[in-house]
């Protein structure tokens, strides 16, 4: 019996017991002539819950620990006894014998797995009646024990309250503990990475050419200073100088200016721009504003180091993505200032745009800031625009038409294509990435608290 | 006596006019899209008076009094219709600068207000806006002078470079009168100046308005009747935006004429 019909089973007996149970408690309640603690739905929950959990916690269990079994079980059958005693051999012969007992093979590369059909079907048949009878014993028992206390004065309503803030606490601690899983696997990586870099050189070094060392020979170096650079001069520097301006103006636009209608329709189409794609940025800013740029710069500026892929142009249309962010952040904080302000400098004799730049926006800042800051670190952690219109030299200029390189470029450029992951070169991705989920972590705790401390200073 | 006389002697009494009128207005009608909050109210400003309104929440007082600054321009739903003059002047003429409405109109809100500024800065602000100081020094004095006329100089003297949000609800208020002086303004309206702060302070902002009286026309706005009895010394009584009764104060409470006048003053409603 397959797990999901085992599943539906389960839940099929739920839905029974708590029929029978909400019955039983419908007809305790007349039956003692008073008001029962819990609704009959509560008592009908309390054993559903009671009946489909264990059996399902168990199941799972036992899906993950039963192939296991299996195996141990089968190598411990006197046909086990000719397979070779260790290494790739023995493993595909074992995964092969296992894939024809299930069926999803039909017939083996190694004729020894033949041998071995017979005790996984054996064993497999074996531990499975074992899980499906202790599943239903347990469904069956806890239904049981959780029907008995079905009686009027039964708090079957605070238990299955109790039971949804455990499932609440649970969903919350999976996407903490990701983010905790995340960071060990980087920590672990970039660890061994400074195992073969020193980190003075990686955080220190301006040269950055990592070659893959196939013989152990040099690996090249990975001074990071160039990557951190075209980084900042993308994400933080040509993005900020057009998304503050924008971003800002049209927040004040919509929230001071614009007339209802206008700003209904304007405010949504603005967000979509944080909704498109950023690959198609992507290929925007690598198609159509890089090699205007590029002509722009040699025609009219002279710039004949202009390059086709420049940092002015990844960042022009990074600037553009993330206006949306800011001018959303600023939305917000100029509409959470109190209109008594606004009527206040009005009433002094203040002209609209004197209140919005006298009092409003000074008001608003500490929300705006945060604003800022989310978008930057939204910024320095953006990959396909860089990817496709920034290039790959790790320059280290402060020309916006020269190609630079950031550290999101650069760990995909480490990871793809076939890569063995014991190089310093792979390894090197991890202490970015490390890096990278430092700056854009503080970035996103210092930008919330500066918001948080604004929100407590107007409510 | 006969009928007519009685009637005579009551539009007397009901007389909108002062001696000295510093604003006035006639027949003003405010609506707010289609839903009438003032009908056809008609009242004269005087300028050695402080003027109280007073009536029920909802009865278009308020309203009324951001007439006379042309508050109401901010609310986009608003439309007013009438004649409103400051000397003579027509305020809602478009020869009438808005702007230079509210240097002389000045304006005090029901919950201070002050902005998220220094204290100098706050008394600072209109004097920036309306180019009132050329140097330093003339700062310097407006703020000085604004802020004791406002009471409040010997509290703040020491510490002008904190913000004004810091200071207590009574302090912040006496700010916002200062501030509102500092542009030297001829009409200063109070929308409930006291409805947010304790009896102290209170009393501390009464004793303020006793001191600028006769130097600014202020009309305050109060739902408080003993405050009215107080500050002022011609009440005008709204009720469901008409005004019923405007008369001398201590006429008005002693010997209201009006029947409706009678009942909220007496607490029967209101």
């Amino acid at each position: 019996m397959p797990f999901f019909i085992l599943f539906l089973l389960i839940a099929g007996l739920a839905v029974i017991g708590w029929v029978a149970a909400r019955g039983r408690a419908l007809q305790l309640s007349r039956v003692h002539d008073r008001r029962p603690h819990s609704l009959p739905g509560h008592h009908g929950s309390y054993v559903a819950l009671w009946l489909a959990l264990p059996a399902l916690m168990f199941l799972t269990v036992w899906s993950a620990v039963s192939p296991g079994l299996v195996e141990q079980s089968v190598l411990a059958s006197p046909a086990a006894e000719m397979l070779p005693e260790a290494g790739i051999q023995r493993t595909a012969i074992l995964s092969e014998a296992g894939a024809l007992a299930d069926g999803t093979m039909a017939a083996a590369f190694n004729e020894e797995a033949e041998a071995l059909v017979p005790a996984f079907r054996e064993a497999n048949a074996f531990y499975r009646t074992i899980g499906i009878a202790a599943t239903l014993v347990l469904a069956f028992a806890g239904g049981a024990f959780a029907f008995l206390r079905v009686r009027p004065d039964f708090r079957a309503r605070n238990r299955v309250e109790r039971v949804v803030m455990w499932a609440l606490l649970i969903a919350s601690l999976i996407a903490i503990l990701t983010t905790v899983g995340i960071v060990a696997s980087l920590l672990f990586e970039t660890i061994r990475f400074f195992e073969r870099v020193s980190i003075v050189e990686f955080l220190f070094g301006t040269d950055w050419s990592p070659k893959s060392a196939t013989f152990g020979g040099d690996e090249g170096s990975f001074g990071a200073i160039p990557l951190f650079w075209g980084t900042v001069l993308i994400g933080a520097i040509i993005a900020m100088i057009v998304a503050i301006p924008l971003g800002l103006l049209s927040a004040i636009y919509l929230t001071q200016y614009a007339h209802p209608k206008v700003r209904t329709v304007m405010k949504p189409v603005l967000e979509i721009l944080a909704g498109v794609p950023t690959v198609v940025y992507g290929y925007f800013a690598a198609l159509t504003v890089a090699p205007a740029i590029r002509d722009f710069a040699v025609n009219y500026l002279g710039v004949t180091s202009a390059s086709s892929e420049s940092a002015l142009a990844a960042g022009v249309v990074m600037g553009v993505m993330i206006i949306p962010f800011v001018s959303s952040m600023a939305d917000d904080s100029l509409a959470a200032v109190p209109g008594a302000m606004r009527d206040g400098s009005l009433a002094m004799g203040a002209t609209h745009s004197e209140t919005i730049k006298r009092v409003l926006v000074p008001a608003a800042l500490p929300g705006i800031v945060g604003g800022v800051l989310l978008a930057v670190s939204r910024a320095i952690g953006e990959t396909m625009i860089v990817v496709m219109a920034a290039g790959l030299a790790a320059n280290m200029t402060a020309n916006p038409f020269e190609s630079v390189t950031t550290v999101t470029v650069q760990i995909v450029q480490l990871l793809t294509g076939d890569q063995e992951f014991n190089s310093s070169k792979t390894l090197a991705a991890f202490a970015l990435g490390l890096v990278l989920f430092i700056v854009t972590l503080l970035l996103n705790v210092v930008a919330l608290s500066v918001v948080k401390r604004f929100r407590e200073a107007y409510e | 006596m006969t009928q007519t006389a009685l009637t005579q002697i009551a539009e007397k009494r009901n007389a909108v006019e002062v001696d000295t009128p510093k604003m006035t207005a006639r027949n003003v009608d405010v609506f707010y899209g289609a839903a009438q909050a003032i009908d056809d109210v008609s009242i004269d400003i005087g300028m050695e008076n402080v003027t109280a309104f007073i009536g029920p929440s909802g009865c278009g007082k308020s309203t009324f009094l951001r007439c006379l600054n042309r508050m109401n321009d901010t609310i986009p739903i608003a439309r007013v219709t009438g004649d409103i003059r400051l000397d003579g002047k027509d305020v809602y003429d478009s020869s009438m600068d808005v702007v230079q409405l509210r240097a002389r109109v000045g304006m005090v809100f029901q919950k201070p207000n002050p902005f998220p500024k220094s204290i100098f800065e706050n008394v600072a602000y209109g004097a920036r806006i309306h180019g009132l100081a050329s140097s330093k020094a003339e700062m310097d004095e407006i703020v000085e002078r604004s802020l004791k006329r406002a009471g409040l100089w010997d509290e703040v003297k020491d510490r002008l470079p904190d913000s004004g949000t810091a200071l207590s609800g009574g302090q912040q208020q006496r700010l916002c009168i200062a501030r509102a002086i500092a542009v030297d303004p001829e009409v200063i309206l109070m929308d409930e100046p006291c409805s947010a702060l304790d009896p102290i302070a209170t009393a501390k902002i009464e004793e303020l308005i006793h001191e600028l009286r006769g130097r600014y026309a202020i009309v305050i706005v109060t739902h408080n009747m003993q405050q009215a009895a107080r500050v002022s010394q011609r009440t005008a009584f709204f009720h469901l935006g008409t005004l019923v009764e405007y008369g001398d104060t201590s006429e008005l409470f002693t010997n209201p004429h009006e029947e409706r006048t009678k009942d909220y003053i007496t607490g029967r409603y209101g």
